[in-house]
């Protein structure tokens, strides 16, 4: 039995690599909707505006492949990272238990339960290492980079891709690209944002995929399942780590700062385009 | 006034009484005229007009005073009468609009003076003169410039608007002759407003007018089915002008040019307009970039056939040629790719269709329930925080 841990013992959640391919999802996000949004509601009274702003359709054009290959090299090297964790490592708690982002049953009792929570109907639910949400976040990004990326790539390399599928296709893939960009985009700015970035008790920014830890006194509130399962082990399979370097936290805070105004932003001219 | 001497009848009374003639009596010289009228009449300007040149009388236009032998003469005389020498251009003027508006009353409207000058008159091949070539736009543009309005022209002031042009710009700026001016268009002395059948620029004469120096171009157009359309009395079909607009138009080339001209084609082909707007190509044309195919990237211009006729450029037979310009080298199935589909359109383009109601529904499922979530998420928050409980209540 090891000594106790105190409150503010930091949990190390997210390794280096995790927070480094969440950084290039960002920025590879942001990159990709600034540009692409332009081409979607080009009908809109600022999107002329702002494709001029960003150097014009040539330049933006050339800027969004660029995030777009920054996208996909992150996502590659994130399945490359998931299957050498399976086959290689055997860390097969990933593929199911509490330790898993795979929906389980368990997340829809729990989702049900927070929803009751919220009209005070019940207490709020005994969430483990990933929530509900959280699983759906990662879920929705996942087979959505196949929806995006396979027509974004259809639409890249026409020439390519008409090799072997007729061209009607293409006006297939131009609308699920754009509808599919505006349910990332809508998602990310709003919910995402929300659950993790600007609900009141997180306001104004979870830290997390700067630092990759969390303090044992957060772990028991948001996560009281995780919690109990760390105290029954006595800590025993989780990584206790040191505070993060100091410089991490402001450097994380402009970054998120800026990437957030950045998103609310571009919401606005989503709205904006959509009541014109 | 010099008093008439009937002294100097003498002479040439005499010689002519002995040849066995009785000649008329002779009216005033010019010398006689410019006695009184020197302040009024340039001499040196009317010894160097065509008219001084020709050793015209005063009294060859001033008709009234031909025969007149009291001085002064009356106060009011008739307007000079070009009819003398010029009469099939008076008749061709009193058939145009500025005859008609001056015979309605208004006397601002042109008459020959206005735009020939009186005494000064040259030939038009004259730097010099009002109806020079590289004048005619500020001889005409003194009533249809800045005082338009003014005058009651509903046009406007069309001359800001040629100088801009690129005839203007290639008459008053790079100085080329053959660049149109107005009665290039217009004709000169049997002017007749556009929505006279035999004006010059009435649509349907349109063709023959701009063809005058676009003779490559009007047997072209003259094929197509905007020009079959047109030959057969259509008014709707487009003429020259529909397109390139007439005072100010604009040089083909320019990327601005070509995304104008989208919203002309769209006036008639709304429908189409609004769906090449949904693909990637109105997207692009849209934020102001027009080196992507619009119109008539695929379509053609001058010579635009239906899509059944299979010399087309949109034909299924040529097709997957029109595309192969900006995306060389694709095969059939590129050519496959509907440039306008509708996706509201189940009939025409149903697989379309179905994956926007399906994008739409997953849209609007994801959006309503995480957005209800969120919105009771948030008054649970909110109102645990109001009654005091801490960051992690």
């Amino acid at each position: 039995m090891s000594a106790p841990h105190s409150p503010s013992t930091q949990i190390l959640r997210f390794d280096a690599k995790d927070r480094l391919a969440h950084i290039g999802i960002v920025i590879s996000f942001l990159g990709l909707s600034l540009t692409g949004l332009p081409l979607l509601f080009s009908h809109s009274p600022w999107s002329a505006r702002l494709a001029r702003w960003l150097g014009g359709f040539e330049t933006a054009g050339f800027v969004h492949r660029l995030c777009a290959g920054l996208m996909i090299a992150v996502f590659a090297w994130h399945v490359a990272r998931l299957l050498k964790r399976i086959f290689v490592e055997k860390r097969y708690s990933m593929l199911w238990g509490p330790d898993s982002l795979v929906p389980q049953p368990r997340d829809a009792v729990q989702m049900f339960q927070h929803m009751a929570y919220f009209v005070r109907l019940g207490p709020r639910p005994k969430f483990d290492h990933f929530t509900y949400w959280e699983k759906f976040d990662y879920w929705a990004v996942f087979w959505g980079m196949f929806i995006i990326g396979g027509s974004g790539l259809m639409l890249w390399f026409p020439e390519f891709f008409s090799l072997f599928l007729p061209g009607w296709v293409f006006n297939i893939g131009l609308v699920i690209h754009g509808e599919e960009a505006l349910l990332a985009t809508g998602f990310i700015f709003t919910i995402h944002f929300f659950n993790e970035n600007l609900r009141p008790s997180r306001f104004p920014m979870n830290l997390v995929m700067f630092t990759g830890r969390e303090e044992l006194e957060e772990l028991q509130h948001d996560r009281p399942g995780e919690y109990e399962r760390f105290q029954k082990a006595g800590g025993k399979g989780w990584v206790v780590a040191p505070p993060p370097p100091s410089w991490i936290l402001p450097w994380g805070r402009a970054f998120g700062t800026v990437a957030i105004v950045l998103g609310l932003g571009m919401l606005v001219l989503i709205l904006w385009a959509m009541a014109a | 006034m010099r008093p008439f001497d009937p002294k100097l009848l003498v002479a040439p009374l005499a010689l002519l009484l002995a040849c066995g003639a009785v000649p008329a009596v002779a009216g005033p010289s010019n010398d006689d005229c410019l006695g009184c009228h020197s302040d009024a009449v340039d001499a040196k300007a009317w010894e160097a007009s065509i008219h001084g040149q020709l050793s015209l009388s005063c009294t060859d236009c001033h008709t009234d005073l031909a025969t007149a032998t009291e001085f002064p003469h009356a106060e009011k005389l008739r307007p000079a009468d070009c009819t003398t020498c010029h009469g099939d251009a008076v008749a061709a003027y009193a058939k145009g609009a500025h005859a008609k508006a001056r015979e309605a009353g208004k006397t601002v409207a042109a008459a020959c003076v206005d735009c020939h000058g009186k005494h000064d008159i040259l030939p038009k091949s004259d730097p010099a003169s009002r109806t020079y070539v590289f004048t005619i736009p500020q001889t005409c543009g003194r009533c249809h410039g800045e005082k338009a309005k003014e005058y009651g022209i509903h046009e406007g002031d069309v001359l800001a608007a040629y100088v801009k042009s690129v005839h203007g710009k290639g008459l008053v700026q790079s100085g080329l002759a053959v660049s149109a001016e107005c009665t290039d268009c217009h004709g000169s002395h049997a002017i007749l407003p556009k929505s006279d059948p035999d004006s010059t620029v009435h649509k349907l004469k349109a063709p023959g007018t701009c063809g005058k120096c676009h003779q490559g171009i009007e047997p072209i157009y003259a094929k197509s089915i905007h020009g079959q359309k047109l030959a057969s009395g259509d008014l709707k079909a487009p003429a020259c002008f529909d397109c390139h607009t007439a005072h100010g138009i604009s040089q083909t080339g320019t990327e601005r040019w070509k995304l104008e001209v989208l919203e002309e084609c769209g006036s008639c082909h709304e429908q189409s307009l609004t769906t090449y707007r949904d693909t990637f190509h109105g997207q692009v044309s849209k934020l102001g970039f027009g080196r992507v195919a619009t119109c008539a990237g695929c379509h053609g211009s001058h010579d635009i056939l239906p899509e059944t006729h299979p010399a087309s450029r949109v034909s299924p037979q040529r097709r997957q040629e029109t595309c192969n310009r900006c995306h060389p080298g694709t095969n059939a199935n590129f050519a496959m790719y509907d440039p306008h589909a509708d996706i509201h359109d189940k009939d025409r383009n149903a697989m379309l269709y179905w994956t926007g109601v399906l994008m739409k529904g997953l849209l609007f499922a994801v959006f309503a329930f995480f957005l209800t979530h969120t919105a009771l998420w948030l008054s649970r928050e909110v109102i645990d925080r109001a009654k005091g409980g801490s960051r992690h209540s």
